[in-house]
């Protein structure tokens, strides 16, 4: 291929690969969620209900777009927008493969966290431009709890890097050749369980879900959007919800590493993440949510200082041990 | 506290007052004395669970105004009554007294045209702002036609 | 689009905001509008407007017979229509001094119990999706809720041919006698039943987040309950022990042996250990009725044949009934003809509400739905 073509042929297929799963991911939610309540989830849609992502796809497409009349329009139209891009360029960073990423920069998961955290302008632009007050309370809320779980999130994401000894994400995965970081003995255990703690919050997703709660505020700040950019913004949550599966698959779970040919290695990373994702899922349909400062309160109280003293303790080890672990 | 020292310690103070029953105590009053009562009832019957507070239209002879209130501990059941008397619709708020009474006044008041002197904020509890008569008294008919039809 | 649909952000005095949750809403439990007067997420005022759903039923009430409003009556509280219907009925049996027969009086302790069962199935499940939303944990436990509530409505069914307003209860006794083979599937149901609400404890009470959002919301001291006359459930959490099965001793209650619950620190957490042992203690009582069932006819006045026999003498009465929310009254006053002169409908539900304005205050707007949630509106009795 040649040089120049290689920069947009990439993020082409990723772009469309990662859209593909994330709708599936939606119907596989479903029916994992449909099955705990002892019921059996989209069924009619095709066989098992597998067309259903599509249905909803070509319905949502085909929905009236209703904009409110009070509301701000530029703010207001381009906020699925400002909120899906940063959800989509988190997977640019991801190697699916030993040399098959998008861009494996040398500050790979640097990008990733500060991207992500950026999606918080457009849920807030959202909240704000719909002119209504729900939307505008879970606005309040969702940049509270995303910035308070954003610094968990990025210390526990540290760990790894810290036994690594580098920022790009191919040597994280490369490193755990030998152990994955989740069987590192103590550190990589708590690291692991602080990571999805403070990912579930990050994403919005219960028992963390405060700021779209359906009983209390009504969709929250997706309340007034209708058809495409309501798909858009769904888009953005799974995608984001899938790229830090793939990021905690890739951080603690080895990444494409297990058995057999090398070319298997990107099916064993989409098993680990779709692990990660299940997991993520699970807590979803167990809890009931908590209050918005019992949330705050767990990040600043608990996560914030439980993940400081994790990073401190890795370095402490890794420099007992000799520079570089793996 | 039983019905029957419960009916003695009324005779004592309340010499008009009618008394009947024992489950409930069935006291009619003087509308005069019916805050007066209220405060005893509470305080020296101990009667503090407030059950409901409404209202009966006797036609000619007036609206009566009905309140239950219970004391819980001793299990003592008691009605109060007052009649209003022909064309007479005001009555004192039992609202200061027991915080019950704020929404089953404002019932009453809808519902019967009672204006309940002392109440923090007599308006429409079920129906709209604007409604026009007083439902349940009976010169207001089943089929009277409302337009609420906007 | 008129002028009125308008949202209008304002802001009076130091940043508050005045926040509609409206009519129609996800936790509302029927058509109930809160304005909430919010500064940041504490809420400062609570002014309740209910009557959305009032159907007149004290003017209606005096256009029918006694043998025409009991199927009316299980109308105003919808979740729990048995226990409705009872406080009407028993009202007219009281002042027209009408026996009931002593197996009648068994069955209605059966199902009045029964329907305690399926109400808190259903209080539960809706407090859980209100605290956990539709789409996550609390959507759950409603599912399953459901399923066991279902298996009581297939009961009722089959006993009555309704599953939810039900006419099983008629002046002078019940309308209908046991079909073959109910006990038998009552005993099983129940047993099911016992098991899984047992799963259901240990579900949420080993649960962090559900303990964090129940402990210490929304707490009603003892004075205030007996103030704003707030009965059942709610009472009983708050310290008061008042069961009007035991006070009243109504319906042949006293032949069964059951414990009353009764909490003391009268918040959402102590009212569902209440209900959680009513729940118990309900099934309980159907096993007693069950084994000591009496033979004997089903009312005293079957198959009225007309009007001039539904006559209730001059009178009043004031009965009231445990229902699953509290106490459900009917003050009735008859004057001699086949319908009341004048009936008022005493909801438990309404004098729970009343009570709302008083403890909410100072609390974030998610635990405004939990403390409603633990109230257990049904708007039915609210409004009438």
């Amino acid at each position: 291929m040649p040089e120049w073509l290689l920069p947009i042929v990439a993020p082409f297929v990723v772009l469309n690969v990662v859209v593909g799963i994330v709708t599936y991911v939606t119907l596989l939610e479903r029916k994992f969620a449909a099955r705990m309540q002892s019921r059996i989830g989209p069924y009619r849609v095709g066989p098992h209900g597998l067309l259903q992502p599509i249905a909803d796809a070509i319905k949502l497409m085909m929905k009236e777009d209703i904009v409110p009349d009070a509301a701000d329009r530029p703010v207001y139209n381009l906020a699925p927008i400002v909120f899906l891009v940063p959800c989509m360029l988190i997977f640019a960073t991801i190697p699916f493969a030993p040399g098959l990423g998008v861009a494996d920069l040398n500050i790979g998961i640097l990008f990733f966290l500060a991207i992500s955290a950026m999606e918080i302008v457009g849920l807030f632009m959202a909240g704000w431009g719909s002119n209504n007050k729900y939307a505008l309370l879970s606005a309040m809320r969702a940049v509270n709890q995303i910035i308070s779980y954003d610094l968990p999130f990025i210390f526990s994401a540290l760990t790894p890097v810290l036994l690594t000894g580098s920022l790009r994400l191919s040597d994280i995965a490369a490193a755990q050749d030998g152990l994955w970081f989740i069987f590192y003995p103590v550190l990589g255990q708590l690291a692991f369980i602080l990571f999805i703690i403070s990912t579930v919050a990050a994403e919005n997703r219960a028992p963390f879900d405060i700021l779209e709660a359906e009983s209390e505020l009504v969709a929250g700040f997706r309340v007034e959007y209708s058809g495409m950019k309501f798909a858009l913004i769904q888009l953005g949550e799974y995608a984001h919800i899938l790229g830090t599966s793939f990021l905690g698959a890739l951080l603690f779970l080895g990444a494409w590493s297990g058995p057999g040919p090398e070319w298997l290695g990107p099916a064993w990373f989409l098993l680990k993440a779709m692990f990660i994702f299940l997991l993520v899922t699970w807590v979803r349909w167990s809890f009931v949510r908590i209050r918005v400062d019992q949330i705050l309160a767990l990040s600043w109280k608990a996560l914030l200082p439980m993940t400081l003293l994790l990073l401190i303790a890795t370095a402490f080890v890794v420099v007992w041990s000799g520079n570089g672990i793996a | 506290m039983t019905p029957e020292q419960a009916n003695t310690l009324i005779g004592e103070r309340f010499t008009t007052a009618q008394i009947e029953g024992k489950t409930p105590l069935v006291v009619t009053l003087p509308v005069e004395q019916w805050l007066a009562f209220a405060q005893f009832a509470k305080d020296d019957l101990r009667c503090r669970f407030f059950s409901f507070l409404t209202a009966v239209d006797w036609k000619d002879l007036g609206l009566e105004v009905v309140v239950k209130i219970d004391n819980v501990d001793d299990n003592l059941s008691m009605l109060m009554k007052t009649r209003l008397g022909p064309s007479v619709s005001v009555c004192p708020s039992l609202t200061p007294l027991y915080r019950g009474a704020n929404w089953m006044e404002r019932e009453a008041f809808e519902m019967f045209g009672i204006q309940f002197e002392g109440h923090p904020d007599l308006r429409h509890l079920l129906l709209t702002d604007d409604w026009e008569g007083y439902p349940l008294l009976k010169s207001y008919a089943v089929d009277t036609p409302h337009p609420p039809y906007r | 689009m008129s002028p009125a649909a308008r949202v209008e952000l304002d802001y009076t005095g130091s940043e508050r905001l005045t926040m509609n949750m409206g009519p129609q809403h996800p936790s509302a439990h029927g058509v109930f509008r809160a304005v909430l007067t919010l500064e940041g997420e504490t809420v400062i005022n609570v002014d309740a407007v209910i009557g959305y759903l009032h159907r007149c039923h004290e003017k209606l009430a005096e256009t029918l017979t006694y043998a025409q409003y009991p199927s009316i009556a299980s109308k105003t509280d919808y979740v729990a229509a048995m226990t409705s219907e009872f406080a009407y009925v028993r009202a007219a049996e009281t002042i027209g001094k009408i026996d009931v027969p002593k197996r009648a009086q068994y069955l209605r302790v059966m199902v009045a119990e029964l329907q305690r069962v399926a109400s808190h199935l259903l209080w539960l499940g809706t407090w859980c999706m209100d605290m956990g939303g539709a789409l996550g944990g609390g959507a759950t436990i409603f599912l399953y809720t459901i399923r066991e509530r279902e298996l009581i409505l297939d009961l009722f069914e089959a006993l009555v041919g309704a599953r939810l307003l039900y006419g099983f209860f008629q002046v002078g006794g019940v309308r209908y006698d046991l079909p073959a083979g109910w006990a038998a599937t009552c005993r099983e149901t129940v047993d099911l039943l016992e098991q899984r609400i047992g799963e259901y404890e240990r579900m949420l009470e080993d649960n962090p987040f559900f303990m964090a959002r129940a402990e210490g919301v929304g707490v009603i001291s003892r004075d205030l309950a007996e103030d704003v006359g707030i009965s059942g459930p709610l009472l009983r959490g708050s310290g008061v022990a008042y069961d009007l099965r035991r006070a009243d001793q109504y319906s042949a209650y006293e032949d069964f042996d059951f414990r009353v619950p009764v909490e003391s620190s009268g918040d959402c957490f102590a009212r569902y250990q209440v209900r959680m042992v009513e729940f118990r203690e309900s099934l309980k009582i159907v096993r007693q009725v069950l084994d000591k069932l009496p033979e004997g006819p089903v009312s005293s006045r079957p198959g009225l044949k007309s009007v001039a026999q539904t006559r209730i003498p001059k009178g009043e009465a004031y009965v009231r009934v445990e229902g699953p929310r509290g106490e459900v009254g009917c003050y009735l006053i008859a004057d001699g003809s086949a319908k009341p002169y004048r009936m008022k409908w005493r909801g438990a539900s309404f004098s729970n509400l009343a009570v709302l304005p008083h403890i909410i205050p100072g609390h974030k707007v998610s635990d405004v739905v939990a403390i409603m949630g633990s109230v257990d509106p049904v708007f039915g009795e609210v409004d009438r």
